[in-house]
């Protein structure tokens, strides 16, 4: 299946992090609504891969077992986030943002799975399955 | 990119054309405030039928130029959002925080305009 490695350093890069997202869930059957759930939730894991992890990078690619999807995985060496369970739940922002990123992209997706640690980084990886 | 500013009557229309990146957003927000004030304009339309997505980045954006806008009088209304985008927003959590006037389409969007300000001018003048 086909794999790309990109950078999510800039806001620019998240628009083009998008839009590579929005293709290959188009490419692989996702409907328009799937697309829309897909794209968004890369918009907010992308931003605050730049806003609060100082930059990192993405790994989207389609994956199959007896069923089709589509993995994206976030990595960045950022700061990590201290309190991850408060961060999940929504509405907790250190930023004064409105919080629902992180528990947005978790509703929008199938599956969502989060490791960070304090000094050294977070990674997010988000599946969608075809219905 | 210069995203165009039009004046129609007493307001204003902008259509968000294509994905803007935050900067962009932020001075489209600038603009359209400066355009509100130098024009006197009492309302405004935002259209963002071309939109494929509305992250919360945007729609605290959307949010606030509407709550400012509408502070300096012009009555604010966002068009055209895709279905897609608008069931989206709400499973990403938005309903909390949402308090946009909104209409299916720019012609929608006109009318319940222009009947806001003809019962506000109504007032005026009884
Ligand atoms: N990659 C990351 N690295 C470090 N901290 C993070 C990261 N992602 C999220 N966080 C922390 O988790 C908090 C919640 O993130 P979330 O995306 O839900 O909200 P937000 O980014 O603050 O606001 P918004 O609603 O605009 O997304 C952030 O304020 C930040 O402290
Ligand atoms: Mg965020």
């Amino acid at each position: 299946m086909s794999e790309d490695k990109l950078p999510v350093k800039n806001e620019s890069d998240i628009i083009s992090v998008r839009s590579f997202g929005r293709n290959l869930a188009a490419n692989a059957g996702f409907g328009i609504v799937d697309q829309c759930r897909i794209t968004t939730a890369i918009s907010e894991l992308a931003r605050n891969a730049v806003v609060h992890g100082g930059g990192g990078s993405v790994t989207i690619k389609t994956i199959q077992n007896d069923k089709k999807g589509i993995e994206i995985i976030f990595r960045d060496e950022g700061p990590g986030i201290v309190n991850l369970e408060l961060a999940l739940k929504g509405g907790y922002s250190t930023v004064g943002g409105l919080g629902i990123g992180l528990s947005g992209a978790k509703r929008l997706m199938d599956e969502f799975q989060i490791t960070s640690s304090a000094g050294k980084g977070t990674t997010v990886i988000i599946r969608k399955w075809l219905k | 990119m210069e995203i165009p500013i039009l004046k129609i009557e007493d307001f204003l229309i902008v259509s968000f054309q294509t994905e803007l990146s935050d900067d962009e957003i932020d001075k489209l927000r600038e603009d359209i405030l400066d355009k509100i004030k130098e024009t006197n304009a009492r309302g405004l339309i935002i259209d963002i039928t071309a939109l494929k997505i509305v992250d919360s980045f945007m729609a605290r954006s959307l949010s606030s130029i509407a709550t400012t806008a509408t502070l300096l009088g012009a009555k604010t209304v966002v068009v055209g959002m895709q279905p897609a985008v608008a069931l989206t927003l709400v499973e990403l959590g938005l309903r909390i925080k949402w308090n946009i006037q909104t209409a299916l389409n720019l012609e929608r969007g006109i009318n319940l305009l222009r009947e806001a300000l003809k019962s506000e001018k109504d007032v005026v003048y009884e």
